[in-house]
């Protein structure tokens, strides 16, 4: 049976309509409604799916980020996460934090909490990156399944099926592995009230990436963060003839 | 400086980002090379070779590369990479480059840069973040950039004019036990790829069902497009996600882009706002996607679309 990993980001809600600061320097985040990442979530589904089936014998959630982070794992926990690690990672190493700090963090607690699989969300909805389940089995050199719309768990192996540009490919990969859940992998369960409360006494490990000797020294610098350029509207059209019309003159037909 | 191009092909055919992902390279500047790997990929290099402004492009054909995996490439480019010291590996920002890249870069200790919609100079990069709603400017510090490209914000580059070397890549045990590569499903269709489709009629949740998405291949067979969907139509179970357009799926910019019965969440406009005309149809006056249309029809999708395509 699987030791699994999950991780998981604390990022503005996918309903909420970001600000640029006036700076440039980022994005408005203080005020602002969080909650996990929601390809996160489906990873933590299919963790906790493992488990009820008894494929996977514990279900570790793993979040890097400022204390808040822990409002997260608290989230995956009252999903039915057995226990969480909360990497302390904030102020300015925070604003710089990207996948390969992560990976980092995730491929050193693997060995530390000798995990079998690590399950990620294919991307953040925050900075769209979609590295690091690739970015962790590289450090772990182990194989990875990205984009799992399936995943089957046989004695040793992994068949998965993975979202393709031009439909679905399926892949057979050596345990232990690394995936990343895409969309249509599960749909993840609402935390119910007795689940929440019961959350609150599953156990929560804080660490600092120092104690995982993983450095945090930033890979980039962020020149601008802009508002897109705003495409102008054009015009209501009365009825299908006058679209019609219009196609034409544009050559489209 | 000199730039690595991993191509994107089926053995016999580049696929359409690739010529996107030269023309970046050749944006970055200095010298050009394009890694070819695949089992029989003598067709595809040679196609490519014939592009204007390339040095070399290095071929490695083998058994082991069935399946293009991720695990198989990386000791392949990592090779490659340790030959001829390049200070910027690309690849089209596609299921493939996304799956590929980050693994080398890992390798390579270096933060990989996803998705650029432009380029500032050789070490600074622009990409869009939060579904499209903000843009980063940002400037890389690792001495080798890894970066995937978005095909839609650079033009391809034409397979004509030129004639590179073509020399192999470096030989090497790239053979794993890590993965097996056993089939993939492709969506079959006579249409144009939505990627490089010229017209897109891509429809949304207020089609109801996925039974009522045939009123779009209707239309879609008069304009020769291609039919993409937004993310609630593939979450409501209507299609497959591979016709997914916008953050999380695919990016297009077609000539045209039809809209229909899509609300024009911000996830799915990070996906098409690029497009050069867009028709949207949706019976909701309110609906943030007549802000980035073109020609807005504000009429019920189950009489406007027959009409539509009974007229054209």
């Amino acid at each position: 049976m699987s030791r699994v990993l999950v991780g998981v980001k604390r990022v503005i809600d996918y309903a909420v309509k970001i600000r640029v600061k006036p700076d440039k320097s980022g994005v408005v985040t203080d005020g602002v409604k969080h909650s996990m990442n929601p390809f996160d979530e489906i990873a933590v589904e299919e963790a906790v799916r493992m488990k009820e089936k008894k494929l996977a014998s514990e279900v570790i959630a793993v979040s890097c980020g400022p204390s808040q982070a822990q409002e997260t794992l608290r989230t995956a926990l009252a999903m039915g996460a057995d226990r969480a690690i909360h990497v302390e990672v904030a102020g300015a190493e925070y604003d710089t934090l990207q996948p390969i700090h992560v990976a980092k963090i995730l491929a050193k607690l693997s060995q530390d909490e000798k995990a079998d699989l690590v399950i990620v969300g294919k991307q953040a909805i925050d900075d769209d990156s979609n590295q690091t389940a690739q970015m962790t089995a590289a450090l772990l050199d182990w194989p990875q399944g990205t984009f799992a719309s399936k995943i089957e768990k046989t004695d040793g192996a992994l068949t998965i099926t993975r979202e393709i540009d031009g439909g679905l490919e399926v892949i057979k990969t050596k345990i232990p592995a690394v995936l990343s859940a895409d969309l249509r992998l599960n749909e993840p369960r609402y935390a119910t009230l007795p689940n929440i409360m019961k959350a609150k006494k599953k156990p929560l490990k804080k660490v600092s990436a120092k104690d995982l000797g993983v450095d945090l020294a930033p890979r980039i610098k962020v020149v601008s963060v802009e508002d897109p350029p705003v495409r102008q509207a054009g015009s209501i059209i009365p009825d299908v003839d006058t679209l019609v019309a219009k196609l034409k003159e544009g050559g489209h037909v | 400086q000199s730039t690595l191009v991993l191509a994107e092909h089926n053995n016999e055919v580049l696929s359409p980002a690739t010529q996107n992902t030269l023309n970046a390279a050749k944006k970055i500047g200095g010298d050009v090379s394009v890694l070819v790997a695949g089992t029989k990929c003598g067709p595809a290099a040679e196609s490519i070779a014939k592009a204007n402004g390339i040095s070399k492009v290095l071929v490695a054909e083998s058994d082991v590369f069935k399946g293009f995996t991720a695990e198989t490439l990386t000791p392949l480019i990592l090779a490659t990479q340790k030959q001829f010291k390049f200070t910027h590996i690309l690849a089209p920002a596609t299921a493939f480059g996304k799956t590929v890249l980050p693994r080398v870069a890992a390798k390579l200790d270096v933060s990989p840069i996803t998705d650029i919609i432009g380029i500032k100079d050789a070490n600074t990069f622009v990409r869009t973040i939060y579904a499209g709603n903000a843009i980063l400017t940002l400037e890389a510090k690792d001495p080798i950039k890894v970066i995937t490209v978005r095909g839609t914000a650079f033009p391809a580059e034409p397979l004509e004019g030129g004639s590179a070397a073509i020399d192999k890549a470096p030989e090497g045990d790239y053979k794993t036990d890590l993965v097996e590569f056993l089939k993939q499903e492709l969506t079959k269709s006579d249409r144009p790829e939505l990627t490089s489709a010229k017209n897109i009629v891509s429809g949304g949740r207020g089609l109801k069902s996925g039974d009522n998405f045939k009123l779009l291949y209707d239309l879609a067979d008069k304009l020769n497009a291609a039919v993409g969907a937004s993310r609630a139509a593939v979450d409501a179970g209507f299609v497959p996600n591979d016709l997914q357009i916008g953050q999380t799926g695919k990016i297009v910019a077609p000539d045209l882009y039809i809209a229909v019965g899509i609300s024009g969440a911000i996830q799915h406009l990070a996906g098409m706002k690029d497009s050069k005309t867009i028709v949207a149809i949706n019976k909701d006056p309110e609906a943030p996607i007549f802000q980035v249309s073109d020609y807005g029809l504000v009429a019920d999708l189950f009489k406007a679309v027959p009409e539509l395509t009974s007229k054209l």
